[in-house]
């Protein structure tokens, strides 16, 4: 391990809590809904980070408790029945319910496997209810995912096949894109996982090896090596080096050949090198402060500094998994200084003194930031646009660049803030 | 229990940061878990603030709830104080923390400040977004002023002539995420002072905690906003004796009616009457032959109690509109919006769902549609067109120029926005009427965001050489295929690249890898 500097920080936090994750998950499985089990805070959460109101009726909403429901659990499970039941007759479309639950209700000991249990066994056919916790209390924006996923895995039946299993939801460009280089390298039986479809979930078994697409999936990691997956071990695959050494392992798991998959990955190198070179000179020798949010920090820092020269001043990250991450921390520069966890005040006074030319962080503090003079890149658009890949290293650092360039354009330096 | 989609309204503590947000000098300390800070981006990107709401967020977490919850409150607390150093401190909770019952403003009152502290119970499983912000607004007038009731004399609204000076009075009501607050009060005060009313203080919008001491200053209060404000109105009434309007100043009718009441109630003679009416284009352009057609338009109105009741009045007496459907989210007003129904003849909808107010528009068959954007889409969808008159706010409802929706300039504005959609519509009707005529082209659509896709049949002669030219490049599967994935608004553009590629490369069919190829020379 190369020698980055650890640090923990506790404190008042500026991030999203695992309900969020709900936004990219739902359109992933168009056949699934999500019910929150909450209260008008989690309901004007999820709208307010997703835009919703374009949809006629979403595939995810918020069972909001009432005072009426925290008077009994009794009379809440009895609420919450009745809430499922209208629901799915208005929605016969679902396959698969997802319970979700919230801060409320885990405060409240609202037990929701349990009530999914039961549904279960009233609608064996028809829909399928499965439960996890997406609260602010236990997980952040992208470990909503883990949960969602850990969640699917005792459904899935299992099957000595060989096969590679991308763990970690793409966008669907990216993931063909995937499946078509592995079949290129000779890896012709390769699922995903969350699937297109709930109800179409990879069987699993000990010949299954899993290359994780996501660095926040530590639950779901451990849940599927019980079950007797191999792990792969690999960085993950934002950027060229990434990407390269995501295939490679891959491929190393698979008994094929270096020399394949470089004749198969070359051509996408080069011309990834020349899309790439564009936004290198924008980036170069800029210093980038990341504060936490996604999960995905501790990768874009090795991205940006190895592949677009970036320097690093801090990667924070709400959440370590030192072992998860062990391949990406060693690709990082001596001296990296990744801090886990949160004091937002503190940090925030850290990237005044730091004067940092790009600083990546949540919504709700990249204008205030830009107020003062600091350019941002918003965290929650890495979770929606598709980075991954050989293929889109140049967008990912696109992401990056773009708020640069335009400061450029832009020279106005005496704005007045509103 | 009731299941949500999409709600017009937040919780209260939201209420509360809007108060917070919206004056200087305050601090908010919220017992809240982890997440609950999405509520910052309300501040910092619909309404674009160039500042963090001044609220700290105590972040407890599920292993705090075994320990102690209430040293992080206190912890939290004394760092907001030392860092922001505010001049009134408010301390709350939001939903979870109101369940593990640490009585954080208790505990903050404690702790041996001397600053004011106010202690917001704000029901989260109750209340919503405008009842805590009217909630909060109160509570702080009623700490900060508390202590000068004895002491004060009921105030007479014509002491400003003994005192020897202009009429003062209070604009109270305005606030962050309010529907074109920010431009009202600049319209409302500028109404005031052209008939020689001074405005004493704004509040909640710019306004400090000694701004707040000094609203006793004032001969009236201006209840700008009765979902914010009207708490504290009446609060201040009932202590100081402050008489306060009750006319919405929104539309040509009302704004006259409001100057009337503003007038009466500091006993000032109203001696431009007559000038009044032609202070505003929309008596007028509503006048004008050209408005004709607007005449027993359909309207459906639905949002909040103070804007909704506003525009059925507009809309029936000032445009000559009919009136199909009224309705409102704000329980609150529930009364006001009834008894305004009632004199219009219809039954009016009080609900949070907007799946029912799309069924009662629906059933209306209304040409108009006047909502929050939740409404707008709702039409759209059924292809009827749309204004948007109310929160829940949205980016687009923080528009860069001057645009109130009170006063004189107010009409203004609201005649444009109401009848220019309409425009729209009677355009698409003629579209509709002339779309077999040769110069139209299936799928012309003049508003709702498209662009027209008229392809004009004379190409001019570079155009021909490079269509000829594409002519030859044949797209394989897995190009056509590659394509599609492709969102569509840049599919146009990634299209014509790819080909422009192939034939400056010389390829004769593209393939999902010449896609790729053209991205990175083109990138």
């Amino acid at each position: 391990m190369s020698k980055v500097e650890f640090n923990k920080e506790t404190g008042p936090r500026e991030v999203f809590c695992g309900l969020t994750s709900i936004v990219w998950l739902h359109r992933r499985m168009p056949d699934a809904f999500f019910l929150v089990v909450g209260s008008r805070t989690c309901a004007h959460l999820i709208q307010s980070a997703a835009g919703v109101m374009i949809f006629a009726e979403p595939r995810f909403g918020t069972a909001i408790l009432e005072e009426k429901d925290l008077a009994g659990l009794a009379d809440a499970h009895e609420e919450l029945d009745r809430v499922i039941n209208d629901l799915i007759a208005r929605r016969p479309e679902i396959k698969t319910l997802f319970l979700v639950g919230s801060c409320p209700s885990e405060v409240i000991k609202l037990d929701l496997a349990t009530v999914a249990e039961k549904l279960n066994k009233r609608f064996l056919g028809q829909v399928r209810f499965v439960n996890y916790s997406g609260s602010g209390i236990e997980t952040t924006f992208t470990q909503g995912e883990d949960g969602a996923l850990k969640a699917l895995i005792p459904l899935m039946e299992s099957s000595n096949d060989e096969k590679l299993l991308l763990v970690g939801t793409l966008a669907n460009n990216v993931e063909d894109r995937f499946k078509k280089i592995f079949r290129n390298l000779g890896i012709s039986n390769i699922e995903s996982f969350p699937p297109r479809q709930s109800t179409e979930l990879p069987k699993i078994g000990k010949n299954t090896k899993v290359l994780l697409t996501q660095p926040y999936l530590s639950e779901t990691i451990r849940d599927l090596k019980h079950c007797g997956c191999e792990i792969i071990s690999a960085p993950f695959p934002l950027g060229i080096e990434g990407s390269t050494k995501w295939f490679l392992a891959a491929a190393k798991a698979f008994k094929i050949s270096e020399l394949k998959v470089h004749e198969i990955i070359s051509p996408l190198i080069n011309r990834a090198k020349l899309a790439l070179e564009s936004h290198k000179e924008i980036l170069k020798g800029k210093r980038l402060f990341l504060l936490p949010e996604s999960q995905l920090e501790i990768s874009l820092a090795r991205f940006l500094h190895n592949e677009c020269e970036m320097d690093l001043i801090e990667v924070g990250t709400p959440y370590l998994n030192k072992d998860l991450m062990k391949e990406e921390i060693n690709l990082l520069p001596d001296n990296t200084k990744i801090v886990e966890g949160q004091h937002v005040e503190k940090q925030l006074d850290r990237v005044r003194e730091s004067n940092p030319d790009l600083v990546v962080c949540g919504m709700g503090l990249a204008n205030p930031l830009e107020a003062e003079g600091i350019s941002t890149k918003w965290s929650i658009e890495m979770v929606f646009s598709p980075i991954h890949g050989i293929d889109q290293a140049a967008d990912l650092a696109g992401l990056f660049s773009k708020p640069l360039k335009r400061n450029q354009i832009l020279t106005s330096k005496t704005l007045v803030r509103h | 229990m009731e299941l949500t989609l999409w709600t017009y309204e937040g919780p209260p503590h939201v209420g509360a940061m809007r108060i917070a947000s919206s004056m200087k000098d305050i601090h908010y300390v919220l017992h809240a878990p982890q997440g609950d800070t999405y509520a910052d981006l309300l501040f910092t990107m619909i309404e674009r603030r160039g500042q963090r709401p001044p609220v700290t967020y105590t972040t407890f977490q599920a292993r705090d709830l075994g320990g102690d919850t209430a040293e992080l409150v206190k912890k939290n607390i004394k760092e907001a104080v030392e860092r922001f150093k505010p001049k009134t401190l408010l301390v709350g909770e939001s939903c979870t923390a109101e369940l593990i019952q640490d009585q954080p403003g208790a505990l903050a009152k404690g702790m041996g400040f001397d600053m004011p502290i106010v202690n917001l119970e704000l029901p989260a499983y109750s209340k919503k977004e405008n009842w805590g912000a009217s909630e909060t607004f109160y509570q702080l007038t009623r700490t900060l002023l508390k202590e000068k009731v004895s002491s004060s004399d009921k105030i007479n609204p014509l002491r400003w002539r003994e005192l020897g000076r202009r009429p003062k009075v209070n604009i109270l009501g305005p606030s962050l995420l309010g529907f074109r607050c920010r431009d009202d009060v600049i319209e409302i005060q500028r109404i005031l002072s052209e008939q020689g009313i001074d405005t004493n203080v704004v509040a909640p919008l710019g306004a400090s905690p000694d701004d707040i001491e000094r609203l006793i200053d004032a001969e009236i209060n201006i209840c700008l906003y009765q979902e914010i404000a009207e708490a504290s109105c009446e609060w201040l009434k009932r202590n100081f004796g402050m008489e306060y309007t009750n006319t919405i100043p929104i539309g040509i009718k009302n704004t006259i009616e409001f100057i009337n009441e503003v007038h009466e109630k500091l006993d000032l003679p109203l001696t431009n009457k007559e000038e009044l009416e032609n202070k505003s284009k929309l008596p007028w352009y509503s006048k004008s032959v050209d408005s004709n057609y607007l005449t027993g338009k359909r309207v459906f109105i639905f949002g909040d109690g103070t804007h909704a009741i506003a525009a059925a009045k507009i809309a029936k007496e000032e445009l000559g509109f009919e009136v199909v459907g009224l309705g409102t989210y704000s329980r609150e007003m529930a009364r006001q919006v009834r008894a305004t129904a009632k004199d219009l003849n219809v039954e009016a909808l009080i609900t949070n769902n907007y799946l029912e107010v799309e069924d009662a528009m629906k059933k209306a068959s209304p040409e108009l549609v006047l909502g929050t954007q939740m409404e707008r889409h709702s039409a759209k969808r059924l292809g009827i067109p749309c204004s948007v008159i109310s929160t829940p706010m949205h980016v687009q409802d923080v528009p860069a120029r001057y645009s109130p929706q009170m006063g004189w300039e107010g009409a203004n504005v609201i005649f444009d926005d109401w009848v220019h959609p309409l425009m729209m519509g009677l355009e698409e009707h003629l579209i509709d009427m002339f779309k077999h005529d040769f110069e139209f082209v299936d799928g012309h659509q003049s508003h709702l965001g498209h662009t027209a896709t008229n392809k004009n049949n004379i190409l001019n002669s570079d155009e021909k050489k490079e269509k000829n030219s594409k002519e030859r490049i044949i797209w394989t599967e897995s190009g056509r295929a590659e394509l599609t994935k492709v969102p569509f608004f840049v599919r146009g553009k990634v299209k014509t690249n790819t080909e422009k590629y192939a034939i400056l490369r010389g390829i004769p069919e593209i393939s999902d890898e010449t896609l790729y190829d053209a991205k990175a020379y083109f990138s």
